[in-house]
């Protein structure tokens, strides 16, 4: 009995799906988007980037995975946003929705909107909207990506200035052979890899550390406004990641763009970004400044999550522990998503998911607990 | 302090895997995986092993099994010679030094259930009678924190975390007295990982075990370690107890890996010591100090002779020419 | 907080009473469900258990036999079977007779039932796939594995072997071989055993070049170290480690190899140095279209062989897409 009632819920998420791809791919076949459909207006004129309400879901044969359910925050101009979570809590479909490189039909934007804030044309288009066409002269021109592994984000069979300048000519069509060139040679310079034949080098001729200064490189090359790192640093050794780190610390000096630093090392978070995004089961449960953060945490899952690291010159004898696994990312709860982990959960709990609560300007929370204390923590 | 029983004592332990080239395998060099180090290990405590990626930390690990062959060295564990033992009386010794990989993805066969997972090896070995069998498998599983009724499943149902108490039971179930552990918790959540060196504590407690804890991550190691050994390039630059190291870390490589954490504090001062440059290929290292090409401190003599190691005191051990005339 | 506590204990409980009820399955039955979703594979499944079927059923029910010529009386038109022949001066063969209620696909060039040779065509050349296949991996899993498994110098000596098979010319071996077994004066039935054993000891090697790759890769998984330092034997880390996680392998393999070799001896047959007179074969019969009368007016002689061999090759192909999907979900597309 159970066999069948199990083949019925797959037959009718069968259906369901089908019927979702069926939409998506007329979305995608859909020529001459009208330009009103994209265009929108900035919530505040500085932010960059503004998430409002993204839900990005995956259709898949066991179910609708709700990767990211309801995300919503601010990319001001010049300033970097860490995003921190664990894996699978949505994070990187956050940036691959951004970037537009959702694998459809499985994958689709199910709602919300993501505002850019498209200076050079002096208007805000909706990246969730936004044709194909139109998103190629903002991907990897206007907004580019650092992946995580940077052996593969390279292409081992060419040269490391035949990929950058691919790269270049792709996005300034306008310039010649040489200025090409020259703009590579600018490039390296500025992640500090520039020496005497490197872009005759090939990728595996390198060292992580070189080619995630390549990688770099490639995302700096057409002057972006906003640079997604995702992971940026988890491949390399540390002594490597410090020295990325540092380099891009000091390049969004020199280069005035805004970073969103999406990793799950807390370390890395807290010494790169101005603003924090915690997230959890695809929601946003905790964001703020670094300050409010690192120093007054209010959702018990960023509390657990910064007391079970240890910390370097810290004598505990017991690390604390958040009891329990990441919930099954399909068919989640009506209630609060880390109720069942919960150390400090409340009759309230088991209500319908908590509303973001603003905590202080800057400081927003998803928890009961904090809604009734009003901003103590 | 001599009265002590050590565990684990190694000395001159080396591996060099040779580097054959041409159609008739000729060696033309070798990679120098584990160069000349010696350390010890008492009963119940935790040597943190720690080192960048390709530094032989690893290497290091499995050669003290004899998963790997090694070139040169002694390994005595439990006071009997691992490097001498025939390769066919190896088997019985098995039981007695287990092993935590990396990768809860590939550390369990996915065709086997849980419990046979667990069993297969105490079966062979024969450590419970059959009408024990079940009940001893349920044991160490809840020991683990795995619910009995996992004992049917199969590997690909479990998350990273349950994954890598699956292994912990496996090593456990065989009783060992000494357990590699390498890098049990760098392939798992922040959350899980604290799960998971929480557990590892508690079964140390309760059964007296001794772990080699290699990591990368340092502020894991010296939460779980008594003693640390800091590795470059196949060299143990500095070994010592955790106190030691990490109130006065001696070495340059030790004090800029050190300064290289993040950490999870934006108010944090920075006074970082960058290192320029990249990890030297380990199969072509630098003449001389094998840190020598990345260190602030470096004089005429580090790139010529290789330091001796020198103990500060108190089993403090550093190889550094900066400590020769002391 | 002692309320906490015991909420939290309940909502751990709530969580482990979820999990505890879930549905689980065993990883064949994991690749059982994602073969039998991928439909093309369940067509192909469907097209070899009929041509099974009708290859091993059909001759019993069939009223005719292999090699049974029809004739027809030249004064009544009527048809006359081969036993009842003796005696009656005025008979003519039934060659290339149309398609009708006795023959439902007519008669070949010899006077013999079309429909009737299909199913023993297709024993035989079922028969042949399975007998190769079945030679080449016991030969192909052995010296794979050996070289696999102990390396070193045994595995250079194998993997040289191999590629030396790899060289030799298929076709010309079998004209030559052919010309042999007319020479020496081998009956047909004897050819068909020496053309197996011959196609199986040629295609050994693909197979021994994949199980090989596969025990490599097995034996960089870290749960045959982990086997190995927990001190189990060594014919049991085989047993109970290696052989079940390169079952998949092969299995694909010998899917994918039964329609390739069942083409291969259509092929033979086909050129004439296969499966020859008077034993039936797909690729045989098909050899009919080089009568250029036959080909341009009898289409019911030479299409279903044809056909059949298509059918056959292409779900034998489709089986093995369905089940690499099935053990591995990543190479899906």
């Amino acid at each position: 009995m159970d066999k069948n009632t199990q083949k019925a819920r797959l037959k009718s998420i069968k259906k369901f799906n089908a019927v979702k791809y069926k939409e998506y791919n007329k979305k995608q076949r859909r020529k001459r988007i009208p330009e009103s459909e994209y265009m929108t207006t900035m919530a505040d004129d500085h932010n960059i980037l503004e998430f409002d309400n993204l839900r990005t879901y995956f259709y898949t044969d066991a179910g609708t995975v709700k990767a990211v359910d309801g995300v919503s925050f601010q990319i001001p101009r010049g300033a970097t946003i860490g995003v921190v979570g664990e894996s699978g809590c949505g994070k990187s479909v956050t940036s691959l929705t951004t970037m537009g490189l959702l694998a459809g039909p499985t994958g689709q934007v199910a709602g919300g909107s993501i505002r850019y804030n498209q200076k050079s044309q002096n208007r805000a288009v909706d990246l969730t909207k936004l044709p194909r066409k139109e998103f190629e002269k903002i991907r990897g021109n206007e907004i580019s990506m650092i992946f995580q592994e940077p052996m593969t984000a390279l292409n081992p069979v060419f040269t490391i200035g035949d990929q950058l300048c691919e790269c270049i000519s792709l996005h300034m069509p306008e310039l010649k052979k040489d200025e090409v060139e020259a703009r590579a040679l600018e490039v390296l310079e500025l992640v500090g890899i520039k020496r005497e034949g490197i872009l005759n080098n090939y990728p595996h001729e390198l060292s992580g550390g070189m080619r995630q200064r390549v990688v770099i490189a490639m995302a700096l090359c057409c002057d972006p406004q906003l640079i997604i790192a995702d992971e940026p640093t988890t491949a390399l050794d540390v002594t490597i990641q410090a020295q990325i780190l540092d380099l891009l610390r000091n390049l969004k000096d020199k280069i005035n763009a805004s970073i969103m630093l999406i990793t799950h090392d807390l370390g890395v978070v807290a010494e790169m970004a101005d603003y924090v995004v915690v997230m959890y089961a695809g929601r946003v449960v905790e964001q703020g400044t670094a300050e409010d953060i690192f120093h007054h945490p209010a959702h018990p899952y960023t509390i657990g999550l910064m007391k079970s690291k240890p910390m370097l010159g810290e004598k505990i004898d017991r690390l604390y522990s958040i009891p329990g696994n990441v919930p099954n990312p399909i068919n989640l709860p009506e209630h609060c998503y880390f109720k069942n982990r919960c150390e400090s959960c409340v009759e309230a709990c088991e209500g319908l998911y908590p509303e973001l609560v603003s905590l202080s300007k800057t400081h927003k929370v998803s928890c009961y607990l904090c809604g009734k204390k009003g901003g103590e923590n | 302090m001599a009265e002590e029983k050590y565990v684990v004592e190694v000395d001159h332990l080396k591996k060099y895997f040779p580097i054959k080239s041409g159609i008739l395998q000729k060696e033309i060099g070798a990679v120098r995986a584990v160069d000349d180090v010696s350390f010890r290990i008492k009963e119940g405590e935790t040597f943190g092993l720690v080192g960048e990626s390709g530094c032989g930390k690893s290497t290091l690990g499995r050669t003290l099994l004899r998963l790997i062959e090694p070139t040169e060295g002694t390994v005595k564990i439990n006071g009997i010679d691992m490097t001498s033992v025939k390769k066919k009386d190896l088997r019985p010794l098995r039981p007695s030094m287990q092993m935590i990989f990396q990768d809860p993805f590939s550390s369990l066969d996915p065709r086997m259930p849980v419990g046979e997972i667990i069993g297969e090896a105490v079966r062979e070995h024969g450590i419970v009678s059959k009408s024990e069998y079940r009940d001893y498998i349920l044991k160490v599983m809840e020991d683990c924190g795995l619910r009995p009724y996992y004992i049917d499943r199969y590997p690909h149902e479990f998350s990273g975390g349950q994954r890598q108490r699956i292994c912990i039971a496996r090593a456990l179930a065989l009783n060992p007295s000494f357990i590699v552990c390498d890098e049990p918790v760098s392939a798992l959540d922040v959350s899980i990982q604290a799960q998971i060196i929480n557990l590892m504590k508690d079964l140390q407690k309760e059964r007296k075990l001794t772990y080699l804890f290699i990591s990368h991550d340092l502020s894991v190691v010296e939460h779980i370690s008594d003693s640390i050994g800091v590795m470059y390039l196949g060299t143990m630059m500095e070994t010592g107890s955790k106190e030691d190291i990490f109130a006065k870390p001696l070495h340059p490589y030790t004090q800029a890996l050190f300064s290289a954490v993040p950490v999870a504090d934006p108010d944090h001062k920075m006074d970082r010591i960058l290192l320029e440059g990249d990890i030297p290929s380990p199969a072509n290292p630098p003449k001389g100090c094998k840190f020598h090409t990345r260190c602030k401190h470096c004089m005429g003599i580090c790139s010529q002779v290789e330091p001796e190691a020198k103990d500060m005191g108190n089993g403090h051990i550093v190889k550094c020419h900066l400590y020769d005339d002391k | 907080m002692s309320d906490n506590k015991e909420l939290l204990e309940r909502n751990l409980k709530e969580q482990d009473e979820f999990e505890k009820n879930q549905v689980i399955m065993t990883p064949g039955q994991l690749i059982a469900k994602r073969f039998f979703r991928n439909k093309l594979a369940c067509f192909g499944l469907g097209v070899i258990i009929v041509m099974v079927l009708f290859c091993a059923i059909g001759p019993i029910i069939s009223p005719y036999g292999e090699y049974e010529i029809f004739y027809f009386d030249v004064n009544t038109n009527a048809e006359v079977r081969m036993d009842k022949v003796s005696g009656n001066p005025n008979l003519g063969v039934l060659v290339k007779a149309p398609i009708s209620a006795s023959h439902w696909l007519g008669t070949d060039a010899d006077g013999r039932d079309v429909l009737t040779r299909l199913m023993y065509g297709g024993r035989i050349s079922l028969t042949v796939g399975l007998v190769v296949v079945g030679i080449e991996l016991v030969i192909g899993i052995l010296l794979g594995g050996i070289a696999g498994y102990y390396g070193g110098a045994v595995d250079m000596i194998i993997m040289r072997l191999c590629e030396i098979f790899y060289c030799l010319p298929f076709v010309p071996i079998m004209l030559i071989l052919s010309s042999l077994f007319v020479g020496y004066g081998i009956s047909p039935q004897k050819k068909i055993y020496f053309i197996m054993i011959v196609m199986g000891v040629l295609y050994w090697a693909s197979v021994a070049r994949n199980v090989r790759a596969q025990i490599l890769s097995l034996r960089e998984m870290e749960y045959m170290q982990a086997a190995e330092s927990t001190g189990i034997k060594t014919w049991r880390k085989i047993l109970k480690h290696l052989v079940p996680n390169t079952i998949p392998i092969i299995i694909l393999i010998a899917t994918m190899d039964i329609g390739s070799v069942i083409l291969t001896e259509s092929v033979l047959s086909f050129l004439g140095v296969g499966i020859a007179w008077p034993y039936a074969s797909w690729g045989n019969m098909a050899n009919v279209v080089t009568d250029s009368i036959i080909l341009k007016n009898y289409p019911n002689i030479w299409a279903p062989p044809s056909l059949l061999i298509l059918f056959t090759v292409l779900a034998f192909n489709f089986i093995g897409d369905g089940m690499r999907d099935a053990f591995d979900p990543r190479m899906k597309r």
